[in-house]
């Protein structure tokens, strides 16, 4: 029995913010269809979107977390990556105050995520070196 | 935007594209534009390239990079001297109108031309074109903002626009084309160093006292750094820390060397992010995000259009949701605040702390598919078009603005000038795109675009490897001799590492917006024996 499904979303490429279908066969990604009631793309798509499944499943992705040791990378847990970050932003920002600390929001990720980012920056670390590269 | 991109096709006459690729930067906007023109409407293209959108339009001109500002002026000076200017739109609705007109009358279309290399007939031309073409849109993107004039840019996009009342109506308005899915987001969220989400200022105690009774505890009331300026502290010692979240500055920023540089001399850097980008290369710790397939939330677009992003697949290997990531990370730190079961949980947050955003929640984008700040009840339909009978501030104000060279002009020992862009197959720093297989297989690597007279004088004879260089670094890459640019301007996409136009770029910034000049550096260019 296979599991196929179509999933409604938005291209996460440029500006314009097409909609479009991402086809999932037992829940793995193998296509993308433009979405045809799509007040801006009405059912179009450009190269960059028709293709937007294609790098979700690259052989590249970060697949675990991974800390500095002797100059090189190397796996690490969860518990042991966010542990050493928490460990080291305290410190910074006890011994060098809060604004020695910046953070860098995405044009990438969700309005979720760039919400939730900025509010642990100013609520959490306490300073406002907050940006991103709108203007890159 | 202050407008939407369905009223391109049904409403807009004329479409004065400057600064923009549209094609191939923002293709399916470019759809709705060649429909307008079947119609009837007018494409007019100012560009130092002979892009593609250039291509297909009805008036086009190349110009010399960073003469933007003249340019305007020029137009507007035809413009009321031939009284093709909106008299009740001015009068009813703008002010500093005399001071505008003042300055105009010194920049006359012969004195522009000599600026800016349009011709003075030209100048004329796309003067009358616009001014009688209501409703008429400006569309730009980083080809005006990306220079060290970048703020005065923007604001003669909107003289010429109020000059002919041509803010406030369906189908014209000043309209920034932005480059990335959610840049108009991670904006609006806060994501910057003067505001919290909404665009309210970190500057404002009520407004620090607000997110202070929200959250508990908020940030200083003055600015902080933007990215630029993170870098240069971090290399000073005053940032020690960097968390960057799904962003590449060591491909995106200007300076490259110097952006290596100010990483080397970070002491905990933190980057979260799909693959191993050159930033995450640098990092002391790495965390694995996930992409848009993998989680819910929502996206803005270019028109202000806020859209469902749906989770399609689970994480690939131990990923998580950068949402889930940010949140463990803050109860790790002993911060309340941060328990949200879901990111339409988030978005009730957003929707209490965030005026323009009030009433866009998951519920009525399930319902309507999309709504456009500002909406600021669950009863407000959103807005497609911004400043309709009165301006955000009142009345709309004219700046009149002299020209200004760019910080760094050609000369004896570096005499091109280079400008940076994109291509239609590549996205930004080509994390994504050169791991895509069919695009990859488009344009595999970096180029040089040069003029066909320029590489005559070089003995360039056909496309060759070559070397440019500039006062900051140096890349090799082959040339690509073409007769769509400018004599004396060369053009090089910046998606690509091993050639990295951005090791070339200045990093000379405006003094307000803090933009990076990234159109406009002085390079020499050389054979590769």
């Amino acid at each position: 029995m296979i599991e196929y499904k179509s999933v409604l979303t938005t291209c996460p490429y440029c500006g314009t913010g097409c909609t479009l279908h991402l086809q999932v066969l037992d829940g793995t990604l193998v296509g993308t269809l433009p979405a045809k009631e799509h007040p801006i793309s009405q059912g179009g798509l450009c190269i960059k979107g028709w293709n937007v499944h294609a790098f979700v499943n690259h052989k590249d992705r970060l697949r675990t977390p991974m800390i500095r040791k002797n100059g090189k990378l190397e796996e690490a847990t969860w518990e042991e990556a966010l542990g050493l970050v928490a460990e080291k932003l305290g410190e910074f920002k006890a011994k060098s105050g809060p604004d020695s600390i910046a953070l860098l929001t995405s044009a990438k990720c969700t309005n979720e995520e760039n919400y939730l980012l900025q509010k642990f920056g100013r609520a959490v670390i306490g300073t406002n070196n907050v940006d991103h590269c709108a203007r890159l | 935007m202050t407008n939407s991109i369905p009223e391109f096709e049904e409403n807009t006459n004329c479409f004065f594209v400057i600064g923009s690729n549209t094609s191939e930067g923002h293709p399916l906007i470019a759809t709705r534009m060649l429909k307008a023109q079947k119609r009837g409407a007018k494409i007019i293209v100012v560009d130092p390239r002979k892009n593609q959108i250039g291509h297909w339009a009805d008036i086009f001109y190349t110009f010399r990079p960073g003469t933007d500002v003249a340019l305007f002026n020029g137009l507007m000076n035809v413009i009321i001297s031939e009284g093709l200017e909106d008299k009740a739109f001015i009068a009813e609705r703008t002010e500093d109108f005399e001071a505008l007109k003042t300055l105009v009358a010194e920049y006359t279309p012969e004195k522009v031309a000599e600026i800016s290399g349009v011709p003075a007939d030209g100048i004329r031309e796309i003067a009358r074109t616009y001014a009688k073409a209501k409703p008429a849109a400006i569309l730009y993107a980083m080809g005006i903002t990306q220079h060290t004039t970048g703020v005065d840019n923007v604001k003669s996009t909107s003289n010429l626009a109020m000059l002919c009342g041509n803010m406030g109506i369906p189908g014209g308005g000043v309209n920034p084309l932005r480059g990335q899915n959610n840049v108009q987001g991670a904006c609006d969220m806060g994501g910057l160093p003067n505001v919290y989400p909404g665009y309210q200022a970190v500057t404002i105690p009520d407004v620090q006292k607000k997110f202070q009774d929200a959250w508990g505890s908020a940030g200083p009331l003055t600015v902080g750094l933007t990215v630029t300026e993170m870098l240069h502290a971090a290399q000073e010692g005053k940032v020690r820390a960097l968390y960057v979240m799904g962003e590449n500055p060591m491909v995106s920023d200007p300076d490259l060397n110097h952006v290596r540089h100010c990483l080397e001399e970070t002491e905990f850097l933190v980057v979260q992010d799909i693959f191993m980008t050159e930033t995450a290369e640098m990092a002391h710790v790495v965390l694995p995000g996930v992409t848009f397939a993998e989680k819910d939330g929502t996206f803005s677009n270019t028109e202000r259009r806020v859209q469902r992003v749906r989770k399609a697949i689970e994480p690939i290997g131990d990923s998580k949701p950068d949402w889930v990531i940010i949140c463990e990370l803050a109860k790790k730190m002993g911060a309340t605040g941060f328990d949200f079961a879901s990111p339409s949980d988030i978005m009730t947050e957003i929707n209490a702390l965030t005026p323009s955003y009030g009433g866009i929640t998951y519920a009525r984008l399930e319902e309507l598919g999309s709504l456009q700040w500002p909406c600021p009840t669950v009863e407000h339909a959103g807005t497609p078009y911004l400043h309709k009978g009165k301006f955000a501030r009142g009345l709309g104000k004219f700046f009149p603005l002299e020209f200004k060279e760019p910080a760094e002009l050609p000369d004896e020992e570096y005499p091109f000038t280079l400008t940076t862009g994109r291509l239609m197959f590549h996205f930004h720093t080509g994390s994504m795109t050169r791991r895509s297989e069919k695009l990859d297989s488009e344009v595999p690597t970096a180029y040089v675009e040069i003029n066909v007279r320029d590489a005559e004088k070089l003995g360039l004879n056909g496309d060759k490897r070559v070397r440019v260089t500039s006062r900051r670094g140096e890349i090799e890459l082959d040339a690509r001799v073409t007769d769509d640019i400018k004599r004396g301007v060369i053009f090089i996409p910046f998606h690509f590492a091993e050639a990295a136009a951005n090791k070339l770029t200045n990093s000379a910034i405006d003094p307000v917006a803090k933009i990076p000049e990234y159109k406009v550096c002085a390079v020499k260019v050389e054979i590769v024996k």
